[in-house]
């Protein structure tokens, strides 16, 4: 029993699942769902539709290169049972796993870095130059004015008026 | 003549046999080469369809007489030809019984009785013969017959009389048929060659021994009369073939009464030169008694006559012979002195009474081969003494001469065989038989219960681990695919690397742009609500904009734009509205209080003032140019051609009253025909998907 990888999304195929194609140059053609299987036939590339892996590891959006990926590797050699050697893999595996998904996670952060700044920066140069949907440009400018400066001028006048008496 | 030669060898006898074979005349009794008889109805069919096939077919009433004459005459002639011919094989090919070997003479008069098979034989004989005299007869009833339809009528009467005689041997063909069948599936017994018979009561072993000698699969089971026909195998010895026949048990009882099993088995030992072994149970688990079988012995020993005739004694493993008792005993000794006269009768020396007398077990298998061998030099002996006899052996006697190398002295020289290979033989009898995984299965319960374990015989480190399961797949990866005998190494390096990666790894996010605070957050969100209503209703536009006229029929139908829509949005937008109200209501109560003044006594006005203002603004609109300059309804113009201002009046109402209707329709002028949707089929009809439609 093995699992396989999708041809067009790379997802697992498990057991029970899937068609198989075979052509006629005896190539083998495995696909998870027929949602895969269609768009094969329709002979679209994978490595432009934007939700399989083949996409996303073209565009950087998901780690390529790893050590955590040189572990899992198909071996045609038949290696003798030993259970040692049997328990440490299964426990392996599951550390490989933590470790893939923490370098996956590291890498995703990575891309994302920039993206809090810029987003903050677009938001206040939204604010500042589309303010005209909440408050008229005139509202804004009378508001400026509006605001009347009381300058308590009394004290000369009255001395004034008294010098000339 | 016996001082003529000297008695030759073993090697010399079966030479002798062997070469004998070319003169002794070896007919195969095959009945599987009779072709089958058909059933009546389609012998007809047969024969019928061959007359149409093969016999031209068209004839017309306009040739001339001789020729229809001869037409129908061949017609006759090969319809009869095809029954003689196809009769005629039935006949052949069936055996005569007195022309063949009184074995198979008997054997099938046993089976089939003689009278029947005569009787079925004759009557297709006849069949043939009156079919032969009816085509006579109407052939030359058919040279005189004078018109097309004579011609035809005589045909059709020959040919439906030869078809009904041959309905008439119907059963007899059947009958024929099912004896055919029968015999092909007879064993094929020659009855001249070198036999061995095995005769007894049911179930004393004779099936189990010839199971053993020979590759023969005979039935053996636990109840009598397992075996209800002959049934035969073959054996060697000293490279000679014999033929081993298995009969059906026979009972004790007056000749008239036997059945025809038993019968098959007292005409193979009437008939066939054979040797016999008598099987005797001394056990007497077969069900009978050893004085049961010793009277059988004596009831038959008549047909033992100049057969070389063997007492076997088995089941030796239940009971051996010298532990019977002794009533049992003395019959065994008659059976014996018995079988010792057949033997002294032969003319051979009288050797041991080992001879005639034999024991054995077929489940322990002792004894097996010695009674096998011991039988096929008996009955060698006897064949070639005959031969010896008969007047033919002089022609071949003396074209035949074995060389026998002269001593030069009297040493001994046995065969050589190397201490090694004796060794090597004696060790292999003391060998036990390996234990097979069959013979596990077997012990554990058989095919369907028992499954091998295939692991047993891995070669592991440990041999704990043997029945492991290791498991293929874990968390979506196959762990086949990990498995690497430096696994642990690597994953160390691997762990190291992401302890130095964790530690490089930066916490600070880069912040030197601030966050908006919550109150321009909130206008953020705002502006991006207008934005995105704004964004929609222009996309629904859009999307009509293929079926919605550029210029719409109404505009403004909803009564969307008012002044105090307009007051409201400028104040949301934190503008003063109230001058822009005045100057939107300045411009319409202008002309409204200019209106008033005119209006006056005008009757005509059903609207009121204050409702309806949409109308008002209309009318204002489309007459605001005239209103000033319309003088009053009855003040009669010389210009306009009215008599007098009661028809000017009168005029003015027609014109209303035509009007009105238009008005009350929302028309907006006599060329508008629109219908708009009165009835959409929307709200009318349908089914609703979850309740109910008692109103619309």
């Amino acid at each position: 029993m093995r699992l396989e990888k999708c041809w067009f999304c790379s997802s697992t195929i498990y057991p029970g699942h899937g068609i198989q194609f075979v052509r006629n140059d005896a190539k083998i053609f495995r696909f998870c769902r027929s949602k895969c299987h269609k768009n094969f036939k329709m002979k679209r590339n994978p490595r432009k539709v934007k939700w399989t892996k083949a996409y996303r590891r073209l565009h950087g959006k998901d780690m390529t290169q790893d050590a955590t990926f040189e572990f899992e590797r198909k071996r045609n050699r038949p290696e003798r049972y030993d259970r040692n050697l049997t328990e440490n893999t299964l426990k392996a595996i599951k550390t490989i796993d933590k470790v893939r998904f923490r370098r996956e996670e590291t890498h995703h952060k990575n891309r994302m870095k920039g993206k809090v700044a810029k987003e903050r920066k677009e938001a206040r140069k939204e604010l500042d130059q589309q303010i005209h949907m909440l408050v008229a440009p005139g509202a804004m400018v009378k508001d400026t004015f509006a605001a009347k400066v009381t300058v308590k001028v009394q004290h000369e006048s009255t001395d004034e008026n008294r010098m000339e008496e | 003549m016996s001082q003529g030669f000297r008695a030759p060898s073993s090697f010399a006898l079966s030479a002798v046999s062997a070469f004998w074979h070319r003169f002794s005349d070896m007919v195969q009794y095959n009945f599987k080469k009779i072709t089958k008889v058909p059933t009546g109805k389609d012998f007809v069919d047969i024969v019928l369809s061959r007359t149409q096939r093969q016999t031209p077919t068209v004839v017309h009433k306009g040739y001339a007489i001789n020729r229809i004459r001869q037409f129908y005459m061949r017609k006759v002639k090969f319809t009869q030809t095809n029954f003689h011919e196809k009769l005629s094989t039935i006949i052949e090919e069936f055996p005569r019984l007195d022309d063949i070997h009184p074995f198979y003479g008997d054997l099938l008069h046993v089976l089939y009785n003689k009278d029947h098979y005569k009787l079925a034989l004759g009557q297709i004989n006849t069949a043939r013969n009156l079919i032969g005299k009816i085509a006579k007869d109407y052939v030359k009833l058919l040279k005189y017959g004078d018109s097309l339809y004579r011609c035809k009528a005589l045909k059709v009467a020959a040919l439906g009389r030869m078809c009904t005689v041959t309905k008439r041997i119907g059963p007899s063909l059947a009958y024929l048929d099912q004896i055919r069948q029968h015999m092909a599936r007879l064993p094929s017994i020659d009855p001249n060659t070198r036999t061995i018979l095995i005769c007894g009561y049911p179930n004393v072993g004779k099936s189990s021994f010839i199971n053993k000698i020979t590759r023969a699969d005979v039935d053996v089971q636990p109840y009598a009369f397992t075996t209800k026909s002959l049934f035969v195998g073959h054996t060697d010895y000293k490279y000679l073939r014999y033929q081993v026949i298995d009969t059906p048990g026979i009972l004790d009882r007056p000749f008239e009464d036997r059945n025809i099993i038993e019968m098959c088995s007292i005409t193979a030992l009437a008939h066939l030169r054979a040797a016999v072994l008598f099987f005797l149970d001394i056990s007497g688990s077969c069900g009978y008694t050893i004085a049961q079988q010793s009277a059988l012995f004596h009831s038959i020993k008549s047909l033992f006559m100049n057969k070389p005739l063997i007492i076997v004694c088995n089941k030796t493993d239940l009971q051996s012979l010298e532990g019977i008792s002794e009533d049992d005993k003395k019959l065994v000794e008659e059976m014996k002195s018995e079988a010792m006269k057949t033997l002294i009768g032969q003319g051979g020396e009288p050797r041991e009474g080992a001879e005639v007398l034999l024991t054995m077990s077929t489940l322990t298998e002792e004894g097996v081969i010695a009674v096998k061998n011991a039988a096929c030099e008996r009955l060698l002996d006897q064949r070639v003494e005959i031969k010896m006899k008969s007047k033919k052996i002089n022609d071949c006697l003396n074209r035949f001469h074995v060389a026998v190398p002269k001593p030069r002295d009297q040493k001994e020289r046995p065969p050589c065989i190397p201490q090694a290979v004796l060794e090597a033989k004696a060790k292999e009898a003391e060998k036990e038989k390996k234990r097979l995984e069959r013979d596990l299965e077997e012990e554990n319960g058989g095919a369907g219960v028992y499954s091998a374990s295939l692991k047993k015989h891995y070669l592991l480190a440990n041999d704990e681990w043997k029945e492991d399961n290791m498991p293929e797949i874990l968390d979506g990866h196959n762990v086949y695919d990990f498995v690497d005998p430096d696994i642990l190494q690597r994953l160390e390096e691997l762990e190291k690397e992401e302890g130095l990666l964790q530690e490089q790894e930066d916490d600070e996010v880069d912040m030197d742009v601030e966050d908006l605070t919550p109150q321009q957050q909130k206008e953020l969100a705002e502006i991006r609500k207008k934005k995105s209503l704004l964004i929609r209703e222009h996309r629904i536009k859009k999307s009509t904009a293929e079926s919605r006229p550029t210029v719409p029929r109404k505009f403004d139908k909803d009564k969307k734009f008012t002044s105090e829509r307009m007051g409201r949005q400028l104040s949301s937008l934190g503008l003063d509205p109230s001058k822009a109200m005045e100057r939107v209501r300045s411009k319409s109560r202008g002309r409204k209080r200019e209106r008033s003044t005119d209006h006056g006594g005008d009757d005509m006005n059903v609207d009121d003032d204050g409702s309806n203002k949409k109308m008002r603004v209309r009318l204002l609109s489309r007459s605001g140019s005239r209103s000033r300059s319309r003088p009053p309804t009855d003040v009669v113009v010389p210009g306009e051609g009215f008599k007098d201002s009661a028809q000017k009046v009168k005029a003015f109402k027609l014109g209303k009253k035509s009007v009105q209707k238009r008005n009350k329709d929302a028309r907006k002028g006599e060329g508008d025909r629109v219908i708009p949707t009165l009835k959409p089929k929307h709200l009318f009809s349908g089914k609703r998907s979850n309740g109910k439609t008692t109103r619309r």
